[in-house]
């Protein structure tokens, strides 16, 4: 038995340390530590209501947006309102924009690039590997950073700047596009698709949504998809990091009509979410005080850093099991046949299930420009009340988050946010439960004198992590 | 020139602006510059063991570092040991390390409000005691002391922002490369002038609301956010809305204030963001370097002279009156 410990751990937004211990040659226990306590949760103590808007974004830089949205639908739930239909319509498109970016930003530039290194030199996709994704220089890189850019062009149409907007309000966004601001917007989108389909999937992006089975997905050839493929097959990363089958997706891009993408528990089979089973572990955090739901729960830190604590992450539990959460989970929620398919897969699922979103997503967002209605009301009026408790529960790239807030005498008396790697890269609960990713490391391969192992570096980006969330 | 960059305390989100850089994009733009990057958390392929040793190289001077950017505050806690904002795999928080490899480097630039002040990692009673690289708060000496200068004489330079503007990032990077940044160009927060001798207010554009005190009264009303919704522009240093974000975007441009993210301590306002303080119902807080008895006098003067059409549009949420078209006179 040898321990190994994993960092700085690069390409996760924000910084992860995994510590191994290994058995011939197989990962045979992990324990995942988020190094980083900012305490966004006791500074929202006091503040104005509003205020949340502002500062909860900051939490994260890349999923700013999700905590944004997060944050508005929490006080509108606390003044029982809804954000005008339109104003919903640009935050489900803004949400959706950032996530789409996301998505991009995580194949071409966190995930992919592992398999340009040199371990890889003798496989006969590496040469074309190096090319598109070698880090910080591939041809795939660079165009994606230049099509995300643009994409973010309609962040800055509508609500000013990317991240940290302030124009997802309770009752809607700050700002009303113009008619032409609307054909512009689909102009950007236009070329978004033809970059998608040039680059990423080589081939019309309806053709990959259409895909129902994983022989079907296994045959895709064409795009950065087909050579993701052709390395998924040859280095089996379909048993690789293998996840549990429980997934959770509190449902994403709330319109007029409801969630865009279904809310719901999938476990053996679909389930509607029941917030008042989620409670927070804080057995191996460095935290102080008793597993909690987080309209009650606190945020002590360990100032001492106890044993058996080992993490800056608490250990958030549905039904007291450990969820798994992301673009896979959505998918498999929202019914998806290629995503059901996908149930219980390791990196080749979360990777799939990601791409498979970024088909659907571009569609969904061409659909919300084009019915844009720039002659309706994009926000209405709310007041906040000043006694009062709300929950945001939205979809972030890397899956479910949650804002929890309690409002006394016009301030916040109250504030827990559970984010999605949060659920994903939870310590150990009391019951020894290990969270998803350290369940999913056991059994990783290590050969022989790897100090870094590169599986371990496949299923822990497999999840994207956004570990500055995580640990908010 | 070789550049390492560390995340300390902070979102990550300087990093995902800076990606959007665009007429070039970032890795040319870096490459066009004659800048390498040792390491960079969100873009290089090394993790792990080879970081570390890249690290260890850089601290034993066998490896120049020209440039070392900082993001993120430097978390100081728990009980001045750092501890809450460790390197991973390193067993050195990151108050070690900027304090270990500062004095190797050519340059030191704070990236963003969090490494330059504190930011918003020091809002709300700063509870990971989180402070910037030179500056805390508005005070010199932080994570390194008010008297650290670089082998150039420049101190830590603190390109403020939340996020930063990728140009403001990459303008900075350039000129260092060029050898062209003196002490003369950082202002007195040590920020680059070529940004922070402008303020947001200018070309705003909600400037002709501004001239007549023309207000909005709520979010998304197109008027002047002065008076009513917080907003500091005219006293916020940044050229956000004479260099657009994100092809056409900024704060104000949206529908929402200036919350004066380029400055020391405005994570804590000790007012809503969004609401401007009053007292007996005049909004507290000048222009910058406006006279107040000038300011006062013009101000209910241009209000008295509103035009009709520039009231009105104030407390809209879209153009209803527009401008009176006028033929030429023949």
């Amino acid at each position: 038995m040898t321990e190994l410990i994993v960092g700085p751990f690069n390409r996760v937004e924000g910084d992860l340390e995994v510590k191994l211990t290994v058995a011939d040659g197989r990962v045979a226990e992990a324990r995942a530590n988020s190094p980083l306590y900012r305490g966004f949760e006791v500074m929202m103590q006091g503040k104005d209501p509003r205020d949340a808007l502002t500062i909860t974004p900051r939490i994260c830089g890349i999923c700013s947006i999700s905590q944004s949205a997060a944050a508005a639908f929490a006080l509108a739930d606390a003044a029982g309102a809804t954000m005008a239909p339109m104003g919903a319509q640009v935050a489900a498109l803004l949400h959706a924009a950032e996530n789409t970016a996301d998505h991009l930003t995580h194949f071409n530039m966190f995930f992919m690039p592992d398999f340009a290194r040199a371990v890889y030199a003798d496989r006969r996709w590496h040469d074309r590997v190096v090319d598109r994704f070698t880090a910080g220089q591939g041809s795939a890189l660079r165009r994606s950073m230049e099509a995300r850019a643009e994409l973010f062009h309609i962040v800055g149409t509508l609500a000013g700047k990317w991240p940290h907007t302030l124009a997802i309000q309770p009752g809607g966004v700050t700002r009303t596009p113009t008619a032409s601001e609307r054909v512009r917007m689909r102009a950007t989108l236009r070329e978004f698709r033809r970059y998608l389909e040039a680059e990423v999937f080589g081939a019309a992006l309806e053709d990959f949504v259409a895909l129902e089975t994983v022989d079907a997905l296994m045959a895709w050839e064409t795009g950065d998809a087909g050579l993701f493929l052709r390395i998924a097959e040859d280095l089996n990363l379909t048993d690789l990091g293998r996840g549990t089958g429980r997934y959770l997706s509190f449902g994403a891009y709330p319109t007029e009509s409801g969630p865009t993408l279904a809310r719901g528990v999938y476990d053996g089979g679909l389930a509607e979410v029941d917030t008042g089973r989620i409670a927070e572990d804080l057995s191996h955090a460095w935290m102080i005080g008793d597993t909690a739901h987080p309209d009650v729960g606190r945020t002590r830190p360990d100032e001492d850093m106890a044993n058996p604590g080992y993490s800056w992450c608490k250990a958030p539990r549905y039904g007291g099991k450990p969820m798994e959460t992301g673009a896979l989970a959505r998918q498999v929620v929202d019914g998806h046949p290629l995503a059901r398919a996908l149930i219980g897969g390791g990196v080749l699922a979360r990777v799939a299930g990601r791409l498979l979103e970024i088909a659907r997503l571009q569609g969904m967002m061409e659909h919300w420009v084009d019915t844009l209605d720039t002659k309706a009301r994009f926000m209405d009026p709310v007041t906040l009340p000043r006694e009062g408790r709300g929950v945001g529960l939205v979809e972030a790239a890397r899956g479910a988050l949650g804002h929890w807030i309690g409002i006394e005498r016009g301030v916040i008396s109250h504030y827990q946010i559970i984010a999605p790697t949060t659920w994903n890269f939870s310590p150990r609960d009391e019951a020894g439960i290990p969270g998803p990713l350290e369940a999913a490391l056991v059994g990783a391969p290590v050969a022989a004198g790897e100090d870094t192992p590169v599986s371990v570096q496949h299923i822990v980006r497999s999840f994207d992590p956004c570990m500055v969330c995580t640990v908010h | 020139m070789n550049l390492l960059w560390l995340q300390a305390a902070g979102c990550g989100g300087c990093t995902m602006s800076l990606m959007c850089a665009e007429d070039p994009g970032l890795f040319d733009l870096l490459e066009g510059a004659g800048i390498n990057l040792l390491w960079h958390p969100t873009l290089s392929e090394a993790t792990g063991a080879a970081v570390r040793r890249l690290l260890e190289k850089i601290e034993a001077g066998d490896i120049a570092l020209d440039i070392l950017c900082i993001e993120g505050a430097i978390a100081r806690g728990p009980k001045g040991t750092g501890r809450f904002n460790m390197l991973a795999g390193t067993d050195r928080s990151l108050l070690g390390w900027v304090q270990a490899l500062a004095p190797k480097a050519a340059h030191v630039v704070a990236v963003g409000t969090c490494a330059t002040y504190g930011g918003v990692t020091a809002a709300g009673g700063n509870p990971s005691d989180a402070v910037g690289v030179q500056f805390d708060g508005a005070e010199a000496g932080a994570a390194l002391g008010a008297s650290f200068r670089d082998p150039s004489g420049l101190p830590v330079i603190n390109v403020s922002g939340c996020p930063v503007h990728p140009d403001w990032v990459t303008e900075t990077l350039m000129l260092l490369a060029d050898g062209t940044l003196a002490p003369a160009d950082l202002d007195d927060y040590a920020r680059p002038r070529f940004y922070a001798d402008h303020l947001v207010h200018h070309a705003c554009p909600k400037n002709e609301f501004y001239e007549y005190k023309a207000s909005a009264e709520k979010l998304s009303d197109l008027g002047c956010m002065m008076e009513n919704l917080g907003c500091i522009g005219t006293q916020a240093v940044g050229d956000c809305n004479i260099r657009p974000w994100n092809g056409t975007g900024s704060c104000t441009r949206a529908g929402y204030p200036c919350i004066n993210c380029t400055a020391p301590e405005f994570e804590d306002p000790n007012h809503s963001f969004t609401e401007t303080p009053k007292i007996a119902g005049i909004p507290v807080g000048l222009p910058t370097d406006m006279p107040k008895a000038w300011f006062m006098a013009l101000a209910s003067l241009s209000k008295a002279a509103t035009p009709k059409r520039i009231g009105e549009n104030a407390v809209s949420d879209r153009v209803e009156v527009p401008p009176t078209i006028r033929k030429p006179r023949r």
